[in-house]
């Protein structure tokens, strides 16, 4: 039988407030995968975004860092190449793939010219299902990630991250670091590997975004042969990770001048009606542009920082609202009382209206500014198909932003802000900071 | 980096150079240098303003302070009050922000490309009419303490090459760091900043450039506005940086920090970078980076160190070859757990001689020059980058036309030039070797 070669296809143009038009066209290929599409003829190359959801806390019990270690072999030899061979193909087609190992995905992003884009294509279908995980290989890239691991231990931040993960999430995968330990990594075996990817690539948890000088036939032909040969499922994604931390302080003593501090609590999930205030309420407090209250407070006014800033963390299995800043460790005790007092006066009292007026034309104006460039956009279309967004989010998202009123903003504020649940992990030595 | 971590008077009869990959570019009469690079795909521009003017640029004794400064053109004007642009930026949907290197200071805004009039007349307003209080100067100061503390001294990695660059240089200031001394940077004052503000912030000492969604027309006829009336400054002097002498011996050091879980063996080089006109020493050193460190799997140093004799868990090379003055290349060396660095070093020092007398294998050599022309499609799908390439090559001693030439000249290099290049650069007389260990960790002999 004729193998059928024409994708379905439907095209949306989404018009931006600021003129601007992007077309997405969403396609099925015969073989099943769905993609999104934005075709960009100026320039000869197509980027090209896969996420397989689960990515790293896919890990099995006692198997941490198998994920992370799989995806790192993934172009270190494949089909009748050694590790050598297949960086030589891939040079000369002066292709790029990078592969990333993540809590919840694992992503791979390639580039591709026009005129060897075929070749390309078959090079990175090798690497997808024809890995070799040479034990040579294995060695090789397992000592990197054990440097990686041993510089860890002394490095304030990644004990923080490690500190607050572990009293958050427990033994749940997101309570540790999803490369593993130095003693997990060095128990992997090549079996490990091949369950992990048996696991974590297949293509029940498949997203696909193209941008660049393709057509949708074309690209719809690509991904049948990309993807030819891969398992239709994998391991089952992971429960829910419960948020157990409550609030106060906890002190990690580490010799260095400037303390870090990681500070948080329970958030909001993007479903949640309330998101949108929540999102509004969170770039007064903390958000992006330099003019937040705690950029404020913490730098401007009194110079204890040199960046501080909170976001809403939204991953796949929890929620919080988190933030970050050093400071030197005798002011690091002021900077956490600033901190606390906007957490209470922003739970108390909310936002004014020109702060609502202000975050809200900073993030409808900021929005279309994102869709620049092809590596750009494939990223946010893949992002937007992970989060269950729809095309046509991208016209009615600012007026969702739009919509939050000052009431709104005020109830959510009092809602999700608890200064008796904030917490913080500080490491260093900050002057009179104690834990409780 | 400030957070994180940046008409109808042109000369001739009124035209601009020739537009070449959608470039252009003319000067107003106060002699601003101005550069359009077009992208019409978003409606999207960046707006740039670089300063001939960077941390290389000091007085002695004031390490520091082109950096500080950059920090307080955030703070008020005779129009605006302090933080009032990045709130402006930020109300009108954008971000922005600016960052300091050795060679040049770069503001810059990233805005709707209909809001590109209002960008233009908050950074002239800059340029021309700061006011600082000693209040600003002592707060920001201690931001500036905070970003040295979190990039510098939390980071042993950092404090390692900011003493390998003092100890590469001998009378350069290349060997001085961009953020300062601490000592020095605790020190710096109003008149400190205000001085080298005078001396460098003028428009015949800068270049505007605008990348995105404009038109060559629109960009002159809004430069011509906003930055047109601002007057040049007569006697704006040449740089004149302190030169190098000879380099007659090899230096060697060793930076102990218990901080440090992985040690390394790192060795720069004094290099030449791109010079006008001249380019095609600086592009064979491209060429023997990539060759020797490019890639873990296909390079000289990966392929003998990380696979055939694994010793190392890493092994590259780095070279910059865009700044004012001489620059480094670098050879660094990761070990692995149950290597000694002074196994690690010899063995690099087998790797490079061997490689002087092998020479390069010609396939390689093919698949990298291709890498090189692919880069130059890739790179035009970010426009940011874009005008970062020009605004560092023109703040750095090159022109248009060097860096529109330059992707000919990588492509006309030859092997024999890389190797000639090789030959000329590893003399040990002026190299820097450096191994980063932990408390109590390897003893150098």
């Amino acid at each position: 039988m004729m193998r059928l070669i024409y994708a379905f296809v439907t095209l949306l143009i989404v018009t931006f407030p600021a003129r601007a038009e992007i077309a997405i066209q969403e396609i099925t290929t015969p073989a099943g995968i769905n993609a999104w599409l934005v075709e960009e003829h100026s320039l000869p190359f197509t980027a090209l975004e896969i996420r397989f959801r689960g990515g790293t806390s896919l890990d099995r019990p006692g198997k941490r860092g198998a994920v992370n270690l799989m995806v790192g072999l993934l172009e270190e030899g494949a089909g009748d190449m050694d590790a050598r061979a297949f960086s030589e193909a891939r040079e000369s087609l002066a292709a790029s793939f990078g592969f990333g190992a993540y809590d919840d995905a694992i992503t791979i992003s390639a580039q591709f010219l026009t005129e060897n884009r075929d070749a390309a294509v078959a090079l990175l279908h090798t690497a997808l299902t024809q890995p070799r995980f040479d034990d040579t290989a294995i060695e090789r890239v397992r000592a990197q990630v054990m440097s990686h691991l041993s510089s860890r231990v002394t490095d304030p931040n990644a004990i923080a991250g490690n500190t607050w993960d572990k009293m958050a999430f427990g033994d749940h995968p997101y309570g540790s670091y999803r490369s593993g330990t130095s003693d997990s990594v060095a128990a992997l075996t090549r079996d490990d590997l091949m369950a992990a990817m048996a696991d974590a690539i297949a293509l029940d948890r498949i997203y696909v975004s193209a941008v660049g000088d393709i057509t949708a036939d074309e690209l719809s032909e690509l991904l049948d042969q990309l993807f030819d040969g891969l398992p239709a499922t994998g391991a089952p994604m992971p429960p829910r990770a419960d948020f157990a931390l409550d609030g106060g302080t906890t002190v990690v003593p580490f010799d260095t001048p400037q303390s870090v501090a990681m500070f948080g609590q329970a958030g909001i999930d993007r479903e949640d009606p309330d998101f949108f205030a929540a999102f509004v309420v969170n770039e007064v407090l903390g958000g992006r542009s330099s003019n937040s209250r705690l950029m404020k407070e913490v730098r401007e006014k009194r110079g204890l920082t040199y960046g501080i800033g909170t976001y809403l963390a939204d991953p796949d299995l929890s929620e919080t609202i988190m933030g970050h800043f050093s400071s030197q460790n005798d002011t690091m005790g002021q900077a956490i009382d600033v901190v606390r007092a906007e957490w209470e006066k922003i739970a108390e009292d909310g936002i004014t209206q020109a702060e609502l007026t202000a975050a809200q034309t900073y993030l409808t104006g900021s929005y279309p500014l994102r869709f620049d460039g092809n590596a750009n956009i494939a990223n946010i279309m893949v992002s937007m198909q992970m989060e269950g967004l729809a095309v046509d989010y991208i016209a009615t998202r600012n007026d969702q932003v739009m919509a939050v009123t000052l009431e709104d903003a005020k109830r959510v504020a009092s809602r999700l802000y608890d200064p008796d649940a904030l917490h913080f992990v500080i490491v260093g030595q900050p002057e009179g900071v104690v834990s409780n | 980096m400030r957070f994180l971590l940046a008409a109808f008077f042109a000369i001739g009869l009124g035209a601009s150079a020739v537009a070449k990959d959608g470039v252009t570019d003319f000067t107003l009469d106060n002699g601003l240098q101005v550069v359009v690079i077009e992208d019409h795909r978003a409606p999207v521009v960046v707006h740039m303003l670089w300063y001939r003017a960077g941390a290389a640029d000091e007085e002695p004794g004031v390490s520091g302070i082109a950096h500080f400064l950059e920090h307080l053109l955030f703070k008020a004007t005779d129009n605006m009050e302090a933080g009032e642009l990045s709130r402006v930026v930020a109300e009108n949907g954008g971000s922005d922000n600016a960052f300091t290197s050795q060679d040049y200071t770069a503001y810059f805004q990233r805005v709707a490309a209909d809001r590109l009039g209002l960008m233009m007349q908050m950074e002239a307003d800059r340029m021309r009419n700061l006011r600082l209080t000693e209040d600003d100067i002592a707060t920001e100061r201690n931001v500036i303490l905070e970003e040295r503390a979190q990039r510098t001294d939390s980071n042993p990695s950092s404090l390692f090459h900011e003493q390998m660059n003092a100890a590469a240089f001998l009378n350069h200031p290349y060997g001085t760091p961009i953020i300062g001394w601490r000592h020095e940077a605790a020190q710096l004052s109003r008149a400190d900043a205000l001085a080298f503000y005078k001396r460098f912030y003028a428009p015949n000492n800068a270049i505007l450039i605008v990348a995105g969604d404009v038109t060559p027309d629109e960009v002159r006829t809004l430069a011509q506005e906003h930055y047109g009336p601002l007057k040049p400054t007569p006697d704006l002097t040449e740089r004149e940086r302190l030169t190098e002498p000879p380099h007659l011996a090899e230096r060697r050091l060793r930076f102990e920090d218990p901080r440090v879980s992985q040690p390394y063996v790192y060795r720069q080089y004094l290099a030449p970078e791109r010079d006008t006109g001249a380019q095609e020493q600086a592009a064979a050193l491209v060429y023997l980076a990539d060759i020797l460190g490019g890639n873990g799997a296909t390079s000289v140093l990966g392929r003998a160190l990380q696979f055939e004799n694994p010793i190392a868990v890493y092994a590259g090379a780095g070279y910059g070859s865009v700044m004012l003055d001489d620059t480094e290349f670098s050879l660094v060396v990761y070990p692995t757990p149950d290597t000694t660095l002074a196994e690690a070093e010899a063995a690099l020092d087998r790797e490079i001689a061997k490689f002087l007398e092998t020479g390069i294998d010609p396939e390689q050599f093919e698949r990298i020059k291709f890498q090189i022309r692919a880069d130059q499609i890739y790179a035009q799908d970010n426009a940011m980058a874009r005008a970062q390439r020009y605004g560092r090559a023109l703040t750095s001693g090159l022109t248009i036309e060097d860096v529109q030439a330059w992707p000919d000249v990588l492509q006309a290099v030859t092997r024999e030039q890389v190797m000639e290049a090789a030959r000329d650069l590893f003399d040990d007389r002026r190299s820097v070797t450096g191994w980063l260990v932990p408390e109590g960790g390897e003893e150098m002999k």
